[in-house]
């Protein structure tokens, strides 16, 4: 059986992120998704689920997670290496990175498995719409936060920018593709919004042979409308 | 000041409200003209997400209801021009100001510019929930700015069932609001959205004893103990059918009038009830003042056409938990339904693509009713709708489409259903006001389509 571990879904399900495990439950209804608690043992400890999610949360539950998953350091890298695929979705790549840097200066180191820091601004939310490439598949998407992201912002990349803004305004290069981690700061139904990519996340990365997308005709023209909505030259990406 | 007076007396020429052009004219001329303009004696403050127009608008009119000749910014202006177009609107051309009381709505998210320089003698949170994410991010956040700048000298009104509200400003005086558990309909708890679902200081899962929606109810840590005390002003009891609402004061049992039949009705009067009280007001001043009120219909509007009925709604857009309410509202209703959804963001289509990550928050899981038979969707944004509505569990046989607003008219098969509900955004009621006309000749067609 299809195993699916959804990390802190109590903290971490800002922004719609919940609805990312909502569609994949639909794509797999005879999967089994583990919802792990703050106060559990995560199932990745001692087994290797066939995904690993893990949505936006609030600043004040960023730092109870990276506490929760410190001890977990190790393990997590192993994992990565080992392919077992990951999806991150906002902020939730911040827990990965190396650390996370107050208005004031003072730093919060993260697991460091990622050689990128971010940058809090928490008076000025930066928002933006996203349009990239992975390789032959068009991503579309939505960013609100409080944080860009500096440092080896670009050792590992997912998705290519081509309008929008990457992990801060210099780069566009968003996110990291590492083994089969997927992490993006891209918020909200994700999966959703990017049907093409849950296909390849299902057959390609999770190896779901005949796997299907839940209600692939009406998931596939709102795609095609927004593509062409985002492809537009006057589309304010602001 | 005369300058941004004489503004107000053309704009009221023009036929306009002036709610906040003039403020914000001045505050660009002087950046601390809030700080510089004199203020009412007393002023009472009215934030949080959900309900305080409601509650503003209650608390001015029982007020005025009793002789208190108040300042008040019901025409919308909520953040710091509003403020200041309200206050120069009650000011003499000297600056002096000619009132003695304020009623003022304060933006939740804008109270950094506010509350330097406006300090609420009385400060009403009714409750904290997530809103815009990308103005006001979450909760956690807005509950932050708030500690940040409630002035120290607030006496606060507080949600006794919102564990994130109901923390504020922890050192200031307070006295809590709420409904007492068994009272009332317990209506929907399988919300998506859930803010409070883990004690915010150990992680542990909080107990709830009761939840009415989302993360209002009464719940506790069972680890560190992180709750809330019981309400100093609680509802008791609900009678519908005679439209009253029982409330139990620190001393005394009182009755006022329900405006309106949804259970954030009673929130509304027991929030105003407690403020009322705390500024001075005797139980018999405010029973009675509320008698003389009227349900609002600015947001909520009924027609009868022959034997349907059509009722316009304000699902307030990118607020999911204002749409999810209405949607659990709407499945109650008595009768078989039809719901129209426009709920677009009416200015994010001009220029850019709307967020739609609000609508994956939203319980339109309530909308899967058997109540319910058909669901036409109009809008740009359709067909995320469509889908939304389908990941509800939504059978696809009762959802119809169109991507312009006005056309889900002809969609809606008036001859299945009792009433139709057409679910509109605050900017969007033109769309709504043609629907309805457009139903209502198909109604009075006999059915036909329009």
């Amino acid at each position: 059986m299809i195993r699916i571990e959804v990390l802190f879904p109590e903290f971490c399900s800002l922004f719609a992120d919940s609805s990312n495990v909502r569609y994949l439950k639909c794509c797999l209804p005879d999967a089994e998704f583990v919802e792990t608690a703050y106060t559990d043992e995560p199932l990745f400890a001692t087994e290797k689920p066939d995904l690993i999610y893990m949505g936006a949360m609030t600043e004040r539950a960023q730092e109870m997670v990276i506490q929760k998953l410190m001890p977990y350091k190790e393990r997590l890298s192993s994992l990565i290496r080992e392919d077992v695929p990951f999806l991150l979705t906002g902020n939730a790549m911040e827990v990965f990175c190396d650390h996370i840097e107050n208005e004031d200066g003072s730093a919060i180191p993260a697991l460091g498995l990622y050689p990128f820091y971010a940058r809090r601004d928490m008076m000025h939310r930066f928002n933006c719409l996203v349009l990239g490439e992975y390789m032959d598949m068009k991503i579309v998407g939505f960013k609100t936060q409080f944080t860009l992201a500096y440092g080896d912002t670009d050792l590992n990349p997912f998705i290519q920018v081509k309008r929008g803004t990457g992990m801060n305004r210099e780069t566009l290069n968003e996110g990291i593709h590492d083994h089969h981690l997927f992490a993006t700061y891209l918020v909200g139904p994700f999966l959703v919004l990017n049907p093409l990519f849950v296909k390849y996340l299902l057959t390609e990365i999770m190896g779901i042979n005949g796997a299907k997308l839940a209600f692939e005709d009406v998931i596939m023209s709102a795609y095609t409308r927004r593509l062409a909505e985002f492809e537009n030259p006057k589309l304010s990406f602001d | 000041m005369a300058g941004a007076k004489a503004m107000i007396a053309v704009m009221r020429l023009a036929g306009k409200n002036a709610t906040h052009v003039p403020g914000r004219k001045a505050i660009n001329f002087c950046p601390d003209f809030l700080d510089q303009i004199d203020k009412p004696e007393y002023i009472i403050g009215v934030t949080g997400t959900n309900g305080k127009t409601t509650v503003s608008n209650l608390l001015a009119d029982v007020l005025q209801d009793n002789g208190y000749d108040i300042v008040d910014n019901r025409f919308g202006g909520n953040i710091d021009s509003g403020i200041a177009s309200a206050l120069i609107k009650n000011a003499t051309l000297t600056g002096r100001m000619k009132k003695k009381y304020a009623v003022l709505e304060i933006d939740e998210r804008m109270t950094t510019k506010i509350f330097p320089y406006v300090h609420p003698d009385i400060l009403i949170c009714t409750n904290l929930f997530r809103d815009s994410y990308r103005r006001n991010a979450h909760t956690d956040f807005i509950a932050g700015i708030l500690d940040k700048t409630i002035p120290a000298s607030s006496r606060l009104v507080l949600n006794a069932e919102d564990l994130i509200s109901g923390h504020l400003a922890m050192n200031n005086d307070r006295v809590y609001f709420g409904i007492e558990e068994g009272v009332g309909p317990v209506t929907s708890t399988q919300n998506i959205i859930q803010d409070m679902v883990a004690c915010p200081v150990c992680g542990t899962r909080i107990e709830y004893s009761y939840r009415r929606y989302n993360h209002i109810g009464r719940g506790q840590c069972p680890s560190c103990g992180y709750g809330l005390p019981k309400p100093d002003f609680s509802v008791t009891g609900i009678d519908s059918e005679a439209g009253r609402v029982e409330i139990r004061t620190p001393d005394s049992t009182m009755s006022v009038k329900l405006l309106g039949s949804n259970i954030t009705d009673a929130y509304n009067a027991v929030t105003a009830v407690a403020a009322l009280r705390c500024f001075g007001l005797t139980d018999a001043q405010i029973s009675a003042s509320f008698d003389k009120m009227k349900i609002t219909e600015t947001r909520f509007r009924s027609f009868k056409v022959k034997d349907k009925t059509l009722v316009m709604d304000v699902a307030k857009g990118q607020n999911p938990i204002a749409v999810s309410r209405i949607c659990d509202f709407v499945r109650h209703e008595p009768g078989k339904k039809a719901v129209v959804l426009i709920i677009d963001d009416f200015y994010d289509r001009k220029e850019s693509s709307e967020n739609i990550a609000w609508f994956f928050d939203t319980d339109f899981e309530f909308l899967n009713d058997p109540s319910i038979c058909q669901i036409a969707v109009g809008g740009l944004r359709c067909q995320d709708l469509h889908l939304r509505l389908l990941m509800a569990g939504i059978p696809e046989k009762k959802i119809v489409c169109a991507d312009q607003e006005n056309d889900t008219a002809a969609l809606v098969n008036t001859d299945a259903v009792d009433s139709v509900y057409i679910l509109h955004d605050i900017y969007t009621t033109i769309y709504a006001d043609e629907i309805v006309r457009r139903l209502t000749e198909t109604i009075k067609k006999g059915g036909e389509k329009a």
